[in-house]
């Protein structure tokens, strides 16, 4: 029987992101500087925080829970595996919006900046991680090498963090919020901002448990199919 | 922990010096990557001296993908997993053992394509010279990453086209720092913080390497 979180949890999702886009579009005025350009605003940053944060921090969670040996389970290597997943969609889909946000601001789609760069290595670190997901090996002998690849792939996640600071190239430092707590977003734009947060974050959260449920699924199909095979096989062997 | 190291680091030694595939195999497809790029960067000297750091990375990598995978080869023939975690051996020090053996056997490899570099890319010798600190500190967080991510690899039907895209993305950033750090030796500047960032990186790789390496083996 479902929860009540279960039944909500979706069209919770489509409002938040039906309000995200109304707001950011028609009721949030353009930027005195970038004009509609800075619209930009409501997608990226909830993409990139889903991205690095939500998503791959779900991974390296549920990963931790693997290796410890009192919480290792199917169901935390299956929640491990449909973050990442998620977590891959959220990379390609920041790089895409900042991608479209540099070309007329920057005047170019990519540059080789610390935080874009860094980013891209992360999707293709987390690229590396499904790969070994797919790799011939014993089920719980994969579930273990992709968590401790999982968990050394979060190192990245703090150069991520800290690119901006560290190196200082083109991307903005920290916009909403700064060092020093101070915000530099404001009124409508700020609320319609946190709003797209919390709508991106609710979608992670969302497609991530559609993606754990098809796992179950998969796994339980494997099961039948096999558990067929194997009374086809009986049978063949019953002296007629 | 320490004289299982040493026991591992020997034999892998051992078996590199009577098989010579670092010598007869991995120092000439060095070379020739070498010589392959020069001709890529063209025959402008300012140009291959400018590139000559990137490189000697960029070859150091791909040369550093074939003695991972020969690393875990010489583990592969049937039993010999079985027969080194019967035999009880503490898995840190397996893992401080390939490690310790593969940053040898890339301090060799490193030196001939360092020699290379002067050579072919006309990069100067004494900021060459000075660049070794950093080179050295570079190699060994390659060498204890290399070991860690060839034993993630290791038994899997795709281990050949699996390790790279493994291996390579977190070896970016030691490419890039390595580079930074040798450019400013070769141009008599302060390296110091490119050496602060590879000893944290070497530290944090022989870190999860002591804690986790096991996991990956054990059943």
């Amino acid at each position: 029987m479902k929860t009540l979180l279960q039944r909500t949890l979706g069209p919770l999702t489509a409002v938040t992101l039906a309000l995200t886009v109304w707001l950011g579009i028609w009721v949030t005025p353009p930027d005195k500087v970038q004009g509609d350009l800075a619209r930009m605003l409501y997608i990226h940053p909830a993409l990139a925080w889903v991205a690095l944060y939500v998503s791959f921090g779900t991974v390296v969670v549920a990963s931790a829970l693997y290796l410890w040996p009192r919480t290792r389970s199917l169901t935390v290597d299956r929640v491990a595996e449909a973050a990442l997943e998620v977590s891959i969609v959220f990379i390609a889909l920041t790089l895409i919006t900042g991608s479209l946000w540099g070309r007329p601001a920057w005047g170019v789609w990519w540059v080789w900046d610390a935080r874009l760069t860094s980013t891209a290595i992360m999707g293709v670190l987390e690229l590396g991680i499904i790969a070994l997901r797919r790799a011939n090996l014993d089920p719980d002998i994969r579930a273990r090498r992709s968590a401790v690849l999982a968990l050394v792939s979060a190192l990245n996640v703090i150069i991520i963090h800290f690119s901006v600071t560290w190196w200082q190239t083109l991307h903005q430092s920290a916009s909403v919020l700064a060092p020093g707590g101070k915000l530099e977003v404001h009124g409508s734009m700020l609320w319609t901002m946190l709003l797209s947060f919390v709508a991106f974050t609710l979608l992670f959260s969302w497609l991530t448990r559609e993606r754990y449920r098809l796992s179950v699924r998969r796994a339980g199909r494997t099961s039948d199919v096999l558990q067929a095979a194997l009374a086809q096989r009986q049978a063949e062997g019953v002296p007629r | 922990m320490m004289r299982v190291a040493w026991l591992v680091a020997r034999k892998d030694l051992r078996i590199e010096t009577r098989s010579r595939v670092l010598l007869w195999q991995v120092l000439p497809f060095g070379v020739i990557a070498l010589i392959l790029s020069g001709l890529a960067v063209g025959p402008n000297d300012d140009a291959m001296r400018h590139a000559a750091p990137g490189l000697f990375y960029l070859v150091i990598l791909l040369v550093v993908l074939f003695m991972i995978g020969r690393a875990q080869a010489v583990e592969a023939p049937a039993g010999t997993r079985t027969s080194v975690t019967m035999l009880g051996g503490d898995p840190a020090g397996i893992f401080l053992g390939k490690t310790l053996a593969l940053a040898l056997e890339l301090i060799v490899t490193a030196a001939v394509l360092l020699a290379g570099v002067v050579v072919l890319l006309h990069a100067p010798l004494a900021g060459t010279a000075s660049a070794i600190p950093s080179v050295l500190l570079t190699l060994g967080a390659l060498a204890a990453g290399g070991t860690l991510y060839g034993a993630l690899v290791a038994g899997a039907d795709v281990q050949a086209t699996l390790l790279p895209i493994i291996a390579l993305p977190p070896f970016a950033g030691l490419l890039i720092v390595g580079e930074k750090s040798f450019a400013a030796a070769v141009a008599g500047q302060s390296s110091v913080k490119w050496l602060l960032f590879l000893s944290v990186s070497l530290l944090a790789y022989l870190a999860v390497g002591i804690l986790l390496y096991g996991v990956t083996e054990e059943s």
